[in-house]
């Protein structure tokens, strides 16, 4: 179980110091999928960087099961279970995708690199001599980071915006994938989503916007009031449309 | 005739942990040691001057000569060595200079290669340069290698300096006859107070003839490194110029890429680029339960593989 407790993050800028967390309380438990979703800019990849250790707190404690890992690296956390897989993953030159998979799982297990490519879409005949630079495109590019994370046996799984970049095909064998980690994982997992087919999958649905989490709720209940909200702007679309024709 | 020291340094500069397969030539201390010529590859000392002739006889195929030089004392080295590589064959060179200098006087190599590989033969041709030895003589290599390909001609080139050469001057000239093509693999990495520089001058001289020079180096501590690439195209041509540099501590690197066009249909490109290594290839690493050292030599053994 992860926790989060009044967890600050400030940033600076040219403006100065900029508060981008405040006061985050989160207690996420195992065996459950929180897909965490919210506008732009709202905080939810700042949330997922402070628990990696990548972003470290001002304030507020972060505890691992009952023990708090607020100053522990990003190495030390890593090594406890936590993993994170980045929005935009980084091109190397000279590693291959069968070395990034080696490190990620400990092992250069062959048929296990070849089952991780095929959970996320990719043939691994194709793929694990390859380097992992700009011959890449960005979609492959964000398989690869997935498969390097499911190669870990993590406590703690973060996947920021997975589908992004990812095209309509694949997209849903990584649905699958995902729905699939429910029978066998056995930690927690957040995936920060904008889409419904992954919202549908979450235990718990996490609103962050503002550097806040501003709602905990079931994916039902979350996607019954998006329907409203949409509903509401359709109709105020519809007025505005009306009112320019009577004009 | 070969001690504990020697056998590293072969193993070092040409995988050699036995005596090889096929021909070789073993130069040891200014001197050759051992010799072996075969049916098809025959190796003949010069008559007017220091080195060998190396004769790969028409239609070779599959068959490796290995030519290491291995220093162990503070001397000066000078070999020239003369390779036919005849038409049609398939041949693997394996040189590459090791020295171990123990004492306080410089441990110098100097070694002049020109080839000839004639129509329609391949040659893949090693060179690694290794140093070691606690003594304060610096330890110094300067290859010059001279390379004409005829038609059809296959050339790869993997020129591999990676541990305790104080300074190295390489200089490689190449060119290309009519539908020849060349691969050029360069892998540096400097620390301490090593210069290093490199000149590589690719003619492609005929038409459809094809260059290829990635060429990736780091630089560490106080080290200096200097690159200039150079193609010049004079017919209906392709060549591609990629040199990358990871650059760490006080080192200085200067990358001059070169292309001059004398034709028309010449297609030349060139690629340089100097940087540190990305914060983000840090940070990735570190998440899969690296540390930020180890993280970093991974980087730096992927990039210069």
């Amino acid at each position: 179980m992860l926790e989060l407790r009044d967890v600050h993050v400030t940033a600076n800028d040219e403006t100065g110091t900029v508060t981008v967390l405040q006061g985050i309380n989160l207690t996420l438990e195992d065996n459950k999928i929180y897909v965490m979703t919210g506008p732009n800019g709202g905080g939810k990849t700042s949330i997922a960087k402070t628990i990696m250790g990548i972003y470290r707190p001002s304030r507020g404690k972060i505890l691992l099961d009952g023990a708090d890992i607020t100053e522990k690296s990003i190495t030390e956390r890593a090594r406890l279970g936590i993993g994170y897989a980045f929005q935009q993953p980084p091109r190397f030159k000279g590693i291959k995708v069968k070395d990034l998979l080696k490190i990620a799982a400990g092992n250069d297990d062959n048929g296990l690199h070849c089952d991780l490519l095929y959970d996320v879409g990719l043939c691994a005949q194709d793929y694990l001599e390859r380097e992992i630079n700009s011959s890449f495109s960005g979609g492959e590019l964000k398989r690869i980071e997935i498969a390097s994370l499911l190669a870990r046996k993590l406590k703690v799984a973060i996947f920021d915006e997975p589908e992004a970049g990812i095209d309509l095909w694949s997209f849903q064998k990584l649905t699958e994938t995902f729905a699939g980690l429910r029978e066998k994982y056995r930690g927690t997992l957040v995936i920060i989503s904008h889409q419904e087919r992954i919202l549908r999958l979450a235990d718990r649905v996490i609103l962050v916007s503002g550097g806040r989490v501003s709602e905990i709720t079931t994916p039902e209940k979350f996607l019954a009031e998006i329907e409203i909200v949409t509903a509401d702007c359709r109709c105020r679309t519809d007025c505005i449309k009306g009112e320019v024709a009577n004009a | 005739m070969l001690n504990k020291t020697d056998r590293k340094l072969l193993a070092a500069v040409a995988d050699l942990h036995t005596v090889p397969q096929g021909a070789f030539n073993i130069r040891k201390n200014g001197e050759g040691i051992m010799r072996r010529s075969t049916a098809n590859i025959e190796i003949v000392p010069k008559a007017d001057k220091p080195g060998i002739d190396i004769l790969v006889k028409p239609g070779t195929k599959n068959e490796s000569v290995h030519i290491p030089v291995i220093l162990s004392a503070g001397l000066q080295d000078l070999v020239y060595n003369t390779f036919e590589i005849g038409a049609g064959s398939d041949v693997l060179v394996v040189a590459g200079c090791g020295i171990h200098n123990p004492g306080s006087s410089e441990a110098r190599h100097d070694g002049v290669h020109e080839f000839f590989v004639r129509k329609g033969a391949k040659m893949k041709y090693v060179e690694k340069h290794y140093g070691e030895g606690r003594g304060s003589g610096e330890r110094i290599l300067n290859p010059k290698t001279i390379i004409e390909v005829e038609e059809g001609g296959v050339v790869e080139l993997e020129m591999i300096q990676l541990q305790g050469v104080d300074q190295t001057k390489r200089d490689t000239e190449i060119k290309l006859q009519a539908n020849s093509r060349l691969i050029v693999t360069e892998r540096l990495l400097t620390s301490h107070k090593q210069e290093a520089e490199s000149i590589i001058t690719v003619e492609l001289v005929g038409d459809d003839s094809s260059a290829q020079i990635v060429s990736r180096s780091v630089a560490k501590d106080d080290s200096r490194q200097l690159f200039h690439l150079n193609l010049r195209g004079y017919a209906r041509c392709r060549g591609h110029i990629q040199c990358d540099s990871i650059i760490m501590h006080n080192a200085k690197v200067s990358s001059i890429p070169e292309i001059s066009a004398y034709h028309t249909d010449a297609a030349l490109i060139h690629e340089a680029a100097i940087g540190k290594i990305a914060s983000e290839q840090l940070l990735k690493l570190m998440t899969l339960g690296l540390s930020e050292k180890e993280a970093e030599e991974a980087i730096l053994e992927g990039f210069l593989k």
